[in-house]
């Protein structure tokens, strides 16, 4: 993985950019020292580090248009970060690059319940969200593993979802306005308390776009009342399989749950030995599902798929009883992933998607691909839609493991691909999946996305060296190749 | 002289577009043409009529997705969804008789490319929110795809949602891939009579704001209901604001009746079964109210205002101060049709100056073409939005040759 070779004028003329972003963020909000420079120096993808030139923390929606407007004079690249939580390296900084942090934005500008809407600086948790309304019976759909820490901003830079997406949507369908700030300093708004923002889905664009068009300021969320009552379903299977049709015969029936999800032996087990949520150590695959709603939907809801499981051949099915059992199966789920800490030295959380039906099929070559590296594999999976997060086990202290684990993630990524899925559901592309952006996409496929790129950034000044893994001057992509002296197809009907 | 183009495939797609750009010649893109009057009239010199690309591609009811050719029918994509009990999720309105193109020709690229959406929009979305992935051609002539066939999806930009609402201005969707939804086991309505509109309104938002999963709420004032199709709604002779739940049977029972009681001082309530309720619903998504205009209206140019949902009925009644028309309200008050007297100008500006500092946007979807040609049909944008929007669509359709001035005078 190659980062774009840093500039090293803009390396040599460090102090005049400090200067000059100390004129427009005053004393502490400029950071120039190693020590304090480190805390940013990677994200949630530790395994690349890199110390930014320079990092800047603005307060204002002012301030961040002074600092881009100064940047784009400058020449000098950025890198947006929230909460600094992305698993795909989305906000590695850049030697030769200003770290733009949004933690300052940490404030709710308006909660809205007639409009049934939060309007929240970008830098607010996930989590913050839905605890300023929650007093209310209030809360924000989409509830991304990392909600206590992740950026309401960052939510939206790679559209995040968690384990409600299903019925309730990921980001892109609970997100009604921005204000965004782009390169060249101008100050947008996108949308608003209204549906359908005007011309351009500008606001559909943005979503999802790791910080290459521009830099969030704020966001307006749509809030739901929460439904009256949930109740999961732990169902246990000994095969894969199994589990697989007993998800699309759930979807098959007519039935879209609060939560589908499921889990593979390994993660079971690590699941259990860390939370003790009462999970099955017998079954090769365990599903959670939660059915919510008035309490006679749910009651109706659970009797039909309890039926559905029992016919797709499961070997162990547990109603909750209670919210404190509901809690505890899926405190099991939740703890996936600080579990499988427990068990190996390091893990690498993978994020394919691919078409429900292709799970048992894909799990298969997961497992043999496990074997050819000697590397462990346990999978948790957002079932509903489709969504695999492979967790490969291996030590970064042993010479060549991460290598190792890399060219088998890639080749679980390649899988999912060819199975007709997609290399991220979730997480984004970041530097992680860039040079794999090949396997989904033709050259001219990325062409077009990279012309809509320099629609807004036709210097490539924000953050490049993510998602694309050839940067083309925009010049060049601006080119039409003119097809002249062709004949006017005499084959094409006319009339 | 105007010809007509209609290739059959995707490559003679490309070839036609190449063709277009090289010699700097605008098409007019169209499906079956029924919205063809929907937005401001294009001056092309062609026409790329995509009739022959229509066919359902794949079908994985198990899967809940859907991939079909451009000018796919949506009627023929409604018939094969029924078969499994299933349906498209962003129930598209059917413009046509309202445009006076006729019923039931819409296509699913139509559909999309105008981001359609109807009263459902406030829970499942718009058509924006249901594409996966898409193939087409760009201005500039060449093929490019975006997305996949998967729900979660987060690599590379989502030019899905570009495509959704850009009638035809930046690219030619040759095919496209949808999710679709389970039909719901039962459907009910529960009528609040009598509300005035500012009540009706808060009465929406009382129940929005439940746990109730509202999936449509609606306010027909008087002389709006006096045309429901649904004949206890036309004899109520009183206003009527009518909120849907779906979903399984005992579920639906259980939250008409719990709404029912929530909304008690709101007026006498009344509940439309799954019958009625289809029939009620399909008339408020396809504006069929001011298809044939009362004698008091002549041919009314209709307006279709998006707003914050607690502003709907200030901004309405700001509207009707001024000018003569009808009005009634979608999404729980944030959508507004109005039915308005003729004007030259459409009365844009008294329109437009109706909508709050809250913010929102006004679209006039029916008026002839001399005064859509005249007025800004879509909302203007603030001049820094402008430039974007003139450089997004470059980034797609240097040339200009897509249904150039279709949303916007240079675009």
């Amino acid at each position: 993985m190659r980062m774009p070779e840093p500039d090293a004028g803009i390396i040599a003329r460090r102090s005049d950019i400090i200067a000059g972003l100390r004129k427009i963020v005053p004393g502490e909000g400029v950071i120039v020292d190693e020590d304090e420079l480190r805390v940013y120096e990677c994200d949630g993808l530790s395994a690349y580090r890199q110390l930014p030139l320079i990092v800047v923390l603005p307060e204002t929606t002012a301030q961040v248009s002074a600092i881009l407007s100064f940047c784009l004079a400058e020449g000098v690249k950025i890198v947006p970060r929230g909460a600094g939580t992305s698993l795909a390296g989305g906000t590695l900084p850049l030697a030769d690059g200003v770290t733009v942090g949004l933690g300052k934005f940490n404030r709710i500008l308006d909660i809205d319940y007639e409009n049934r809407v939060v309007v929240a600086q970008s830098g607010v948790t996930n989590l913050g969200i839905s605890d300023a309304v929650r007093h209310r019976g209030f809360y924000y759909a989409p509830d991304p593993s990392s909600q206590i820490a992740c950026s309401i901003g960052g939510n939206v830079s790679t559209n995040s979802g968690g384990v409600h997406s299903l019925k309730y949507g990921l980001t892109t369908n609970n997100l009604l306005g921005l204000e965004m700030v782009l390169i060249n300093g101008e100050v947008v708004h996108l949308g608003g308390k209204h549906l359908d923002s005007e011309g351009y889905d500008l606001l559909g664009l943005m979503t999802g776009s790791e910080g290459l068009l521009g830099i969030i300021t704020e966001v307006t969320v749509r809030i739901l009342q929460k439904p009256e009552c949930a109740r999961a379903l732990l169902i246990g299977f000994s095969s894969n399989e199994s589990a697989g049709d007993c998800v699309a015969a759930i979807i098959g029936a007519g039935i879209i749950p609060g939560g589908m999800e499921m889990m593979d032996k390994p993660a079971i087990h690590a699941a259990e030995d860390f939370v003790h949520a009462g999970y099955p150590r017998d079954v090769e695959a365990l599903l959670i599902v939660e059915a919510d709603g008035p309490e006679a939907e749910v009651e109706h809801l659970i009797e039909r798929i309890e039926a559905i499981a029992k016919e797709s051949g499961a070997v162990n099915v547990r109603i909750s009883r209670d919210e404190e059992e509901r809690l505890k199966f899926w405190a099991g789920r939740k703890a996936a992933f600080p579990a499988i800490g427990r068990i190996s030295p390091d893990y690498y959380c993978m994020d394919g998607t691919i078409p429900r039906n292709k799970l048992a099929q894909v799990l298969k070559r997961i497992g043999a691909l496990s074997k050819e590296y000697g590397l462990g594999v346990a999978n948790v999976f957002h079932a509903g839609d489709g969504n695999l997060h492979p967790l490969i086990l291996y030590d970064a202290n042993k010479p060549g493991e991460l290598e190792a684990v890399e060219e088998m993630g890639a080749k679980i990524l390649r899988l999912c691909v060819e199975v007709g899925g997609v290399l991220t559901g979730e997480h984004g592309v970041g530097i992680e999946k860039r040079d794999l952006m090949d396997t989904m996409f033709t050259e001219d496929d990325l062409k077009q996305q990279q012309r809509v790129k320099c629609a807004f950034d036709d210097g490539h000044l924000l953050n490049p060296g993510k998602v694309y893994p050839t940067l083309h001057r925009c010049a060049e992509l601006g080119r039409v190749h003119v097809h002249r002296g062709q004949f006017r197809f005499p084959d094409l009907p006319r009339f | 002289m105007t010809e007509t183009l209609t290739p059959e495939t995707a490559e003679q797609v490309l070839e036609t577009v190449q063709w277009a750009a090289a010699e700097e010649t605008p098409l007019e893109v169209m499906g079956a043409g029924s919205k063809r009057a929907y937005g401001r009239p294009s001056p092309a010199a062609h026409r790329l009529d995509l009739k022959a690309l229509s066919g359902i591609e794949l079908y994985e009811p198990m899967e809940l997705v859907m991939s079909a050719k451009a000018a796919t029918p949506l009627a023929d994509i409604d018939a094969a969804l029924a078969e499994n009990r299933q349906r498209l999720g962003f129930e598209p309105a059917d413009l046509g008789p309202l445009l006076g193109t006729g019923a039931g020709a819409g296509t699913i690229c139509g559909a999309v490319i105008c981001n359609l959406s109807g009263p459902g929009r406030i829970k499942a979305g718009a058509a924006r929110d249901h594409i996966l992935g898409f193939h087409a051609v760009s201005g500039r002539g060449g093929r490019f795809k975006s997305g996949g066939r998967v729900v979660k999806n987060v690599t590379g930009f989502d030019l899905s949602k570009l495509m959704a609402g850009s009638f035809g201005t930046l690219a030619v969707m040759t095919d496209v891939t949808v999710k679709v939804m389970p039909e719901p086991e039962e459907t009910r309505t529960v009528l609040v009579l009598g509300a005035g509109d500012a009540q009706a309104v808060k009465a929406m938002s009382e129940a929005l704001n439940s746990a109730f999963e509202i999936s449509a709420a609606a306010h027909l004032p008087a002389g709006v209901a006096a045309v429901s199709a649904v004949a206890s709604v036309a004899a109520a002779g009183a206003a009527v604001t009518a909120l849907r739940v779906e979903g399984p049977e005992p579920s639906v029972v259980y939250r008409a009746e719990a709404l029912k009681a929530l909304l008690e001082a709101y007026g006498n309530r009344e509940e439309l079964d799954t019958a009625e309720s289809l029939a009620f619903w399909r008339q408020v998504r396809d504006v069929g109210f001011f298809v044939a205009d009362g004698p008091e209206a002549g041919q009314a140019q209709v307006w279709r205002l998006s707003v914050p949902p607690a502003e709907g009925a200030g901004v309405a009644a700001r509207i009707l101060d001024a000018a003569d028309g009808r009005v009634f309200y979608d999404w729980g008050g944030g959508l507004l049709w109005l039915a308005l007297a003729p004007r030259p100008d459409g009365g844009h500006e008294a329109v437009r100056g109706a909508i709050g500092d809250g913010g929102g946007h006004a679209t006039l979807v029916r008026a002839d073409a001399d005064v859509r040609a005249a007025v800004p049909v879509f909302q203007p944008q603030p001049e820094p939005l402008a430039r974007l929007t003139a450089r997004v669509k470059e980034a797609f359709d240097p040339k200009g040759v897509l249904n150039p001035g279709r949303m916007y005078e240079g675009v």
